[in-house]
């Protein structure tokens, strides 16, 4: 069987094939409908790998992406309300005022402590309304340090960002997220001009890039309300300003936080670093917080957790796609099995005026080919398509590679091959004078 | 004289059915010269068919020694075999045997097709054998809208194309009305006249007697083998 099929291959000249291709087009002509739906099982397999893959390499992709504006080589550590704390406070106590979250003793202790840290990064983060005259914006001013940008890899689109001396001199400057220009300034550039911030005018100096979908609700802190506009002042000045304690509204009542810090950022020196650094941190914290009140976040990890679902998420979706292309596979299988039978009158007339065993092997082979081959290739139309409807209908995000195409052709034709060896070896070893015979 | 175009030697064909040894042909020997007119006949179970497939290259003899054209087939291997069947045979069979979803033209070039003569040129050979067998206005038609008659004259014009050596028919004339039968066994007389070789199986002794030469088979041995006139 081996020999025998070397010298199918041997014997496939172009001219030959061209004509055992047109007689195979020919011959599943005949049998459309049935042609059509052995097809459906090798479209169907196809389809859903490319959508599939598309689906999750989208996904994957704003995971990551996401994590990495956070920054790989940082340490995230937020201060979080204690969940006991709530309690007590929801009960009403007016004067009560609530402390927790990370203070900047622990700053110090983790700048001073942990070695492999090159910097720390606070911030503080105050809910408040920004003012243009009568415009008004819902904002987190952010108070942090000249060096923030780059730590959480954003840039100004225009202008500056403070500097150590607006820092030194708690200068009333601030930089504007992007996402608030249009309300506050729709017609001229805020560069230059002056805001107001509870009841002080604060000189805008710059203007950040707009952040990426996504990207936003990781800059909201604590406050938990996603997609918030974010201005950016010296937190010295915010200190200043602000003091620790929080006044924040609420449903008529007033609540009081004592927070000092509702964030800051470790950059770890190198990425190789990071998990050690990360432990201790996280055993520091424990030291000296009685409470729960923080928690700590490391992109790093989060991207490993990422890819280790995605590499999941592909194995999955590989087993699915191999079990529903075995499945097509098998379909062509039995119908070209069928195919057999019913023509062994056709084969034995051919083998009697000429064929060769291995020109029936091609005759046969050649229909499985074209089978799966134009299911691929129908499934790899849809399966480019759906992606898109995903994007459009659901607003996802989705990735077609431009090897998964390719992919799944090549396996969808490799099901022919491998599927249509047994029904025309059976096609082939017929005797003719016993074919010749069958009704 | 020139070699004969068949040599027959003491061939034997035995059929292994489980414990059962079936002896089909037990020791045929023959000739037959080129332009010969043969028919075999005999009555039903006596080895025709099992002779007619041996002559025609579709099965191995279990021994003895098989000649066509000078050349030994009795133990090619299946590929060389096949190419006999392709290059020196025609077969005309009781049941026509045409390909059902091909148009006439289309069956007429099959044994052109497996010897990888370009396309036109069968094309031009087939039309001109569907011309020799009268069917120049059908070469576009299914055989199923063919009589009975015309679908044989398509398998006649299919069995010559190749310019076999031999044509060998089985019962040609079985499956048809007399009138019909007749006009393909006037085409036959025209094709002995024009020179072919002809080996025909037949029950009917009005066929058989149109031949030159018939050859009687019981239990799997020639009987008798007397030229007709
Ligand atoms: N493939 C086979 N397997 C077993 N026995 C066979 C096979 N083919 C033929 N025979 C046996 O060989 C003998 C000759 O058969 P064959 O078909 O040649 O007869 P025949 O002369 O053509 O008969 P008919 O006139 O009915 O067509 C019969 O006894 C038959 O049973
Ligand atoms: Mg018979």
């Amino acid at each position: 069987m081996n020999s025998d099929f070397r010298s199918v291959l041997r014997g496939l000249t172009g001219a030959r094939l061209k004509r055992a291709v047109r007689l195979g087009v020919k011959s599943l002509w005949l049998h459309r409908l049935r042609s059509m739906l052995t097809m459906l099982g090798i479209v169907f397999g196809v389809c859903s790998v490319i959508a599939m893959l598309a689906i999750g390499e989208g996904a994957s992709f704003e995971a990551q992406e996401k994590i990495k504006s956070l920054g790989s080589q940082n340490i995230i550590l937020r201060s979080t309300k204690p969940p006991e704390e709530q309690k007590v406070s929801d009960k009403g106590s007016q004067s009560y005022v609530l402390q927790y979250g990370i203070t900047y003793t622990d700053v110090n202790r983790i700048r001073a402590t942990i070695p492999g840290v090159s910097v720390v990064m606070p911030a503080r983060n105050i809910r408040e309304y920004a003012w243009n005259i009568s415009r008004r914006v819902d904002c987190d001013v952010i108070g942090t340090v000249p060096w923030y940008p780059e730590m959480r890899n954003q840039r100004v689109a225009s202008g500056r960002f403070f500097t150590d001396a607006d820092m030194e001199s708690r200068a009333n400057v601030c930089v504007l997220g992007a996402e608030m220009v249009p309300a506050l300034f729709p017609i001229d550039s805020p560069l230059g001009k002056h805001i107001r911030v509870g009841g002080n005018y604060y000189t805008v100096i710059g203007v950040m890039e707009r952040l990426g979908a996504g990207v936003n609700d990781s800059e909201t802190g604590g406050s938990g309300k996603p997609a918030a506009q974010r201005m950016f002042i010296p937190l010295e000045t915010a200190r200043l300003r602000y003091g620790d304690v929080l006044m924040r509204r609420r449903s008529g009542s007033f609540e009081a936080e004592r927070i000092q810090l509702h964030e800051i950022t470790v950059k770890v020196e190198s990425l190789d670093q990071v998990t050690r650094v990360a432990d201790a941190i996280k055993n520091l914290m424990e030291r000296n917080h009685k409470k729960k009140d923080y928690e700590i976040v490391v992109p790093l990890e989060l991207l490993k957790r990422a890819e280790e679902t995605k590499r999941i998420f592909n194995i999955v979706l590989g087993s699915i796609a191999a079990i529903s292309l075995l499945v097509g596979g098998i379909g062509i299988m039995n119908i070209m099995l069928a195919s057999v039978t019913e023509r062994t009158r056709e084969i034995g007339i051919r083998r009697a005026l000429g064929a060769r065993r291995r020109d029936i092997v091609v005759q046969f082979l050649v229909e499985t080919v074209i089978l799966s081959g134009a299911g691929g290739m129908v499934g790899v139309l849809l399966g480019m398509s759906i992606p898109f409807l995903v994007t459009y209908a659901a607003g996802m995000k989705t990735i077609v590679t431009l090897w998964s195409p390719f992919l799944a052709f090549t396996i969808s034709a490799l099901v022919g091959i491998v599927f249509g060896i047994y029904p025309a070896l059976r096609a082939a070893q017929m005797d003719p004078v016993e074919a010749l015979r069958h009704e | 004289m020139a070699t004969p175009i068949v040599q027959f030697t003491d061939v034997r064909k035995t059929y292994q059915m489980g414990p059962v040894t079936v002896e089909a042909l037990r020791g045929i020997s023959f000739d037959i010269n080129a332009g010969d007119y043969l028919s075999i006949m005999g009555p039903s179970g006596c080895g025709k068919s099992t002779l007619l497939n041996l002559l025609g290259c579709l099965d191995r003899p279990s021994s003895g020694r098989y000649r066509l054209g000078g050349e030994d087939v009795s133990q090619m291997n299946d590929d060389a075999l096949s190419s006999v069947r392709g290059t020196r045979l025609g077969f005309v069979f009781q049941s026509y045997n045409l390909i059902q979803q091909l148009t006439v033209v289309e069956n007429i070039e099959v044994p052109l097709y497996y010897q990888d003569r370009p396309e036109e040129e069968s094309r031009e050979l087939a039309r001109r054998m569907a011309a020799r067998v009268g069917l120049e206005h059908r070469l576009e038609h299914k055989p199923f809208e063919l009589s009975g008659g015309q679908q044989q004259r398509v398998a006649i014009a299919r069995a010559l194309v190749n310019e076999p050596l031999v044509i060998l028919a089985d019962e040609p004339t079985g499956n048809l009305d007399s009138s019909s039968g007749s006009d393909i066994l006037e085409l036959f007389d025209e094709l002995h006249a024009q020179g072919k070789t002809l080996i025909l199986v037949t029950h009917d002794p009005t066929v058989g007697r149109r031949s030159r030469r018939t050859l009687r088979l019981r239990d799997g041995r020639i009987e008798s083998d007397v030229a007709n006139r």
